[in-house]
């Protein structure tokens, strides 16, 4: 099946616009009446919904941070009753307090349809066992994906995550086609089944990874489908957006956001106008149809970019980039921005050492000092230190090309660097201001 | 002369600069029942190789690369000297006569004296010299 619902996902790009702007006109006029954060926000922008007239219109209407969600904490925020909530789920908090998010049924609904079309673009359909190693519970990864497998008539196999051995057994036993993780989860795995002695390439049915919760990059794509003999797909959301909602499609560039639910910007973090086509910026999504937790212009914090024209698999929605860094965990080095996921891009073109890495800040005197520790990779190992060095220069260079900013290299054992089962923690930073 | 027999195997363990690597590295040779016969810790800026000369080569490599340790085989060979001022000389001399490059040396003092492991570039040329030159070179089977 090429689409789980053609007539939405393959609509002319004109008639998707108008379904667009119908639905943000309406949003705007309800949230205007029944929530007074919406009500007071939009009034002291001067913005009156009257004023949306198109769907450009949507710029006049006021950013919404994730500071607005925890100032209201846990559910001051909800435009649904009580009584029509079904379900709650609670962000991680790694960047600071929880936030909570309420779901109606139809809320429900929607977040699973997401998947399910996103899941069908993937090629993954009735037949596939599709193996959740998402941590199930407060975090909206575990149920999301297996909400949206079971609609799609897949076999769910819900694992979790953690007890790596054994999901390596059951991936066997049970013939996992596809599994739904984070890369580090993966990568995690793969290095579990080498230990064990068990091929994922050979000895399972793996052919399909929907992977995300973090940044990862092309050159760890290409690595673990040509080590795991798997196709992997990019999958994202965030919580306040429902969950994971949009995932590559068999095309594998960039995630299609569906357009009859959410309305997406990309804009200058620094200033909040839209950028050009085509060019960087943080990702700005205003969610049309959500009942419990709706969000206008939510700035989510991430970095992309944003292709518009039409996808060759067929569909019309537009398709955002993998995600780049996040605004928050851009390092400014010596004054030049860095993301961490800038240095994986780098480490990865470097086969003597190993896909694990660490970043650690600190001040030297007045001057920030970077240093980028990675794992030597085994069978580079030689017993002359000069052919170390030689290596650790490698790294440098590369990371000086890519960074513009030194970076001191400190080779270490395999094994040595954490290896993380949920979202991965990349950067110590020791400066203190 | 054959050569092949003086080619002794060492090994070379890559280690991070920081306290407790060679404690590490020792205690899972002793676990092992493994006998470090002779060894040397070259040092760089951050990290460091770790050479041993052992009795069982296979085992120890089994062992340490389980614990996660890069470790690799190095070939060098390993000359008694003579207990007498002027011995180091003679066998530097005829290396670097030879045109033969010390990489790395390092000593132990045995029972029966003081051995010399040489890591050269030419290693099997280093044994015909140093055979042909009439210097004791220890057998691969002394060690392991």
């Amino acid at each position: 099946m090429r689409s789980w619902d053609p007539r939405i996902e393959e609509m002319p790009v004109a008639e998707l616009k108008k379904m667009q702007y119908r639905l943000l006109k309406t949003l705007v006029y309800r949230l205007y009446s029944f929530s007074p954060f919406y009500h007071d926000r939009m009034k002291a922008h001067k913005v009156h919904p009257d004023d949306i007239k198109e769907l450009s219109d949507v710029k006049k209407l006021p950013f919404m941070f994730k500071k607005d969600l925890r100032d209201n904490y846990p559910d001051k925020f909800f435009t649904a009753s009580r009584e029509e909530l079904v379900r709650y789920h609670v962000s991680s908090g790694t960047t600071g307090k929880p936030t909570v998010v309420g779901y109606t049924e139809n809320d429900i609904a929607l977040w699973t349809n997401s998947l399910a079309r996103a899941l069908t673009s993937a090629g993954l359909g009735r037949g596939d066992t599709i193996q959740v190693s998402y941590g199930y519970g407060l975090f909206t990864g575990g149920l999301g994906l297996h909400y949206g497998a079971e609609r799609i008539g897949a076999t769910v196999l819900p694992t979790s995550v953690g007890n790596t051995e054994r999901q390596i057994e059951l991936m066997q036993d049970l013939g996992s086609t596809a599994i739904a993780c984070t890369p580090s989860y993966l990568l995690h795995m793969g290095e579990v089944a080498d230990k064990m002695g068990v091929s994922i390439a050979k000895d399972t049915k793996l052919k399909t990874a929907i992977l995300g919760a973090e940044p990862w990059t092309e050159k760890m794509r290409e690595r673990m489908e040509s080590w795991l003999g798997i196709k992997a797909y990019d999958i994202y959301g965030t919580s306040e957006l429902s969950g994971p909602m949009f995932t590559e499609c068999t095309e594998q560039n960039g995630f299609h956001i569906w357009s009859d639910i959410a309305l997406t910007e990309i804009i200058d973090p620094q200033t909040g106008e839209p950028v050009a086509p085509g060019e960087r910026g943080e990702l700005t999504v205003t969610i049309l149809q959500k009942e419990a937790l709706p969000m206008i212009r939510y700035r989510i914090g991430d970095i992309t970019t944003m292709d518009e024209e039409p996808c060759p698999c067929g569909r019309t929605h537009p398709r955002v980039h993998r995600i780049e860094g996040r605004v928050d965990d851009m390092l400014i080095i010596r004054g030049i921005n860095v993301f961490p996921s800038q240095v994986e891009h780098a480490l990865m073109g470097v086969p003597e050492v190993g896909q694990h890495f660490q970043i650690v800040v600190d001040r030297k005197g007045a001057l920030d000092d970077m240093m980028v520790r990675v794992e030597l990779a085994p069978a580079s190992f030689s017993d002359k230190i000069t052919d170390i060095m030689q290596i650790r220069n490698k790294v440098e260079h590369r990371l000086m090309n890519y960074l513009n900013v030194k970076a001191n290299v400190e080779l270490v054992e395999p094994g040595s660097l954490p290896r993380f089962e949920g979202k991965s923690k990349k950067v110590v930073d020791r400066r203190s201001l | 002369m054959d050569v092949k027999k003086y080619i002794v195997k060492q090994i070379s363990v890559f280690s991070e600069n920081r306290p407790g690597r060679l404690a590490a590295i020792a205690h899972a040779l002793g676990e092992e029942g493994v006998n470090i016969l002779a060894f040397s810790i070259a040092e760089a800026d951050g990290f460091g190789v770790v050479r041993a000369l052992v009795d069982h080569p296979d085992k120890a490599k089994k062992k340490l690369t389980s614990l996660g340790f890069n470790v690799a085989f190095t070939d060098v060979i390993a000359v008694r000297m003579k207990d007498k001022p002027g011995g180091l000389y003679e066998i530097a001399k005829l290396l670097g006569d030879a045109n033969i490059n010390i990489e790395y040396s390092y000593a132990y003092s045995g029972r029966e004296g003081a051995v010399l492991i040489l890591r050269v570039d030419h290693v099997e040329e280093a044994i015909e010299k140093i055979g042909a030159y009439g210097a004791e070179l220890i057998e691969t089977k002394v060690f392991h």
